[in-house]
């Protein structure tokens, strides 16, 4: 049985086989209703719009229908039911499970309980391979990935989505350039794992710095929580702002890509500019997942 | 008279049933104690001594507890703390096994993952689960990595 839980879990050539059969969808390549007799169900006990829709609308244009949980206070959570009765459950009733959950490990724990395939739609602060894959796919629609160079700005500590595209780029010899926040910065253990994969990894104390080098700018939001107060919230955040001049001396085919939602750390004037590639990115979640929903119940 | 150095005698007795655990790093005698649940309310014989002049380790703890044979799970624990021990099982005052300890590749259900919002810290029905690696003990759930004062996180 084939699980979607961690990108760790991926080798180079399990990364471009998914992404060739992602572009084969996106591009119509294949049989209609392909996924027509199957049922996936959408286990989401965290608040997700653009994930959870995505997974349902990939489901949808494979022939395929989903049932879902919306909410923790909608399901049998809030009656003490463990996550791993839940999936014992949810397993007798469809082909398939896409989780997401708020404690990390969550996804890995529901593989080991479920009869049928799981996707890891996003653990807490852990793992989101699929967010991974559209990356790669969105960057790859531009550009070869091997040797690029690729800006990781915003909260690097805490983002999931930034530790997951790392690993799989430190697997096509990207050279990452990180851009955080005092406090924000990646874990030393994460860094330390890249350079151990053979991965290139420069720190810029801030964007202009590193900016004019880079192939692909990579924007995480940077989250007010993990601030003391508003004040040096703001006092961070607007330090960490892309705007169009600050454009004006980057390479032409420079790419800015964001996982959103954005909370101000791209000036909407940035969004007209050829250098806006985000909506474009969060587009490519379908044909990503149409993909993985297709492997992990074809 | 006797012709015995009495700067020479023995620190404790030898005991009759039970296990000696010998060269445990020094200092690490009363966390070894700790994971093997011995509390000071415990009701069997216990001996402890701690920075014991040895040859091969310099200095070492040696733990004697009467009427206890270690378990495989609580060997693991040990294995963390002092991988140099040496474990014996006495059985009426003679030595009937004697092993060394070895960190397994996986360590199930021995050591608590620090991060809070690991599964693994909640009411599922998993054990903990690390990978031993060269640099710390990794979380097979939430990928934490702890690196040091791993005593502290043993359960």
């Amino acid at each position: 049985m084939y699980h979607i839980i961690s990108i760790r879990d991926f080798e180079r050539r399990d990364l471009d086989y998914l992404l060739d059969r992602a572009q084969e969808f996106d591009t119509g390549d294949y049989r209609p209703g392909i996924l027509d007799d199957k049922l996936v169900a959408l286990l989401f006990f965290e608040p997700s719009t653009r994930t959870r829709m995505s997974f349902a609308t990939a489901m949808a244009r494979l022939g395929g229908r989903s049932i879902s949980v919306d909410s923790v206070e909608a399901s049998s959570i809030v009656k003490g039911e463990t996550l791993a009765d839940t999936i014992r459950v949810v397993s007798g009733y469809a082909d398939a499970i896409v989780l997401r959950h708020p404690k990390e490990g969550a996804a890995r724990l529901a593989s080991e309980f479920a009869s049928v395939p799981v996707i890891n739609a996003g653990d807490g602060a852990g793992q989101h391979p699929s967010q991974t894959l559209l990356d790669l796919y969105t960057i790859r629609q531009s550009m070869p990935i091997d040797g690029i160079d690729v800006g990781l700005l915003g909260d690097l500590r805490y983002g999931r989505t930034a530790h997951s595209l790392a690993l799989a780029l430190s697997l096509y010899g990207v050279t990452l350039h990180t851009i955080a926040p005092r406090g924000l910065e990646m874990p030393a253990n994460i860094a330390l794992e890249l350079r151990e994969r053979g991965m290139e990894v420069v720190e810029h104390p801030n964007v202009e710095e590193a900016i004019r080098e880079l192939d692909v700018l990579y924007v995480t939001r940077i989250q007010r929580e993990r601030f003391p107060d508003s004040a040096s919230y703001y006092n961070v955040a607007s330090s960490y702002r892309i705007t169009a001049d600050l454009l004006a001396a980057v390479k032409d085919h420079l790419m800015i890509l964001h996982p959103l939602p954005r909370a101000g750390e791209i000036d909407p004037a940035v969004d007209r500019t050829p250098y806006a590639r985000y909506f474009e990115q969060a587009r490519n979640g379908v044909p990503i997942r149409m993909a993985l929903l297709h492997e992990v119940m074809k | 008279m006797s012709t015995k150095d009495p700067s020479r005698g023995l620190l404790v007795s030898p005991i009759r049933n039970g296990t000696v655990i010998d060269h445990i790093t020094a200092g690490e005698a009363l966390n070894v104690l700790r994971i093997l649940g011995i509390t000071g309310s415990t009701r069997e014989c216990l001996s402890i001594a701690t920075n014991v002049e040895s040859k091969r380790m310099r200095k070492k703890d040696i733990v004697k507890i009467e009427n206890w044979e270690l378990r495989t799970e609580e060997v693991d624990r040990i294995a963390l703390l002092a991988p140099q021990a040496k474990i014996n099982i006495i059985r009426d005052y003679r030595v009937v096994e004697m092993k060394g300890v070895e960190i397994p590749k996986v360590l199930k259900g021995v050591v608590r993952c620090p991060n809070p919002g690991c599964i693994t810290n909640t009411n599922e029905p998993v054990e903990s689960t690390f990978e031993v690696l060269p640099k710390g003990l990794h979380c097979l759930y939430c990928d934490w990595l702890i690196k040091d004062d791993i005593a502290n996180h043993i359960i």
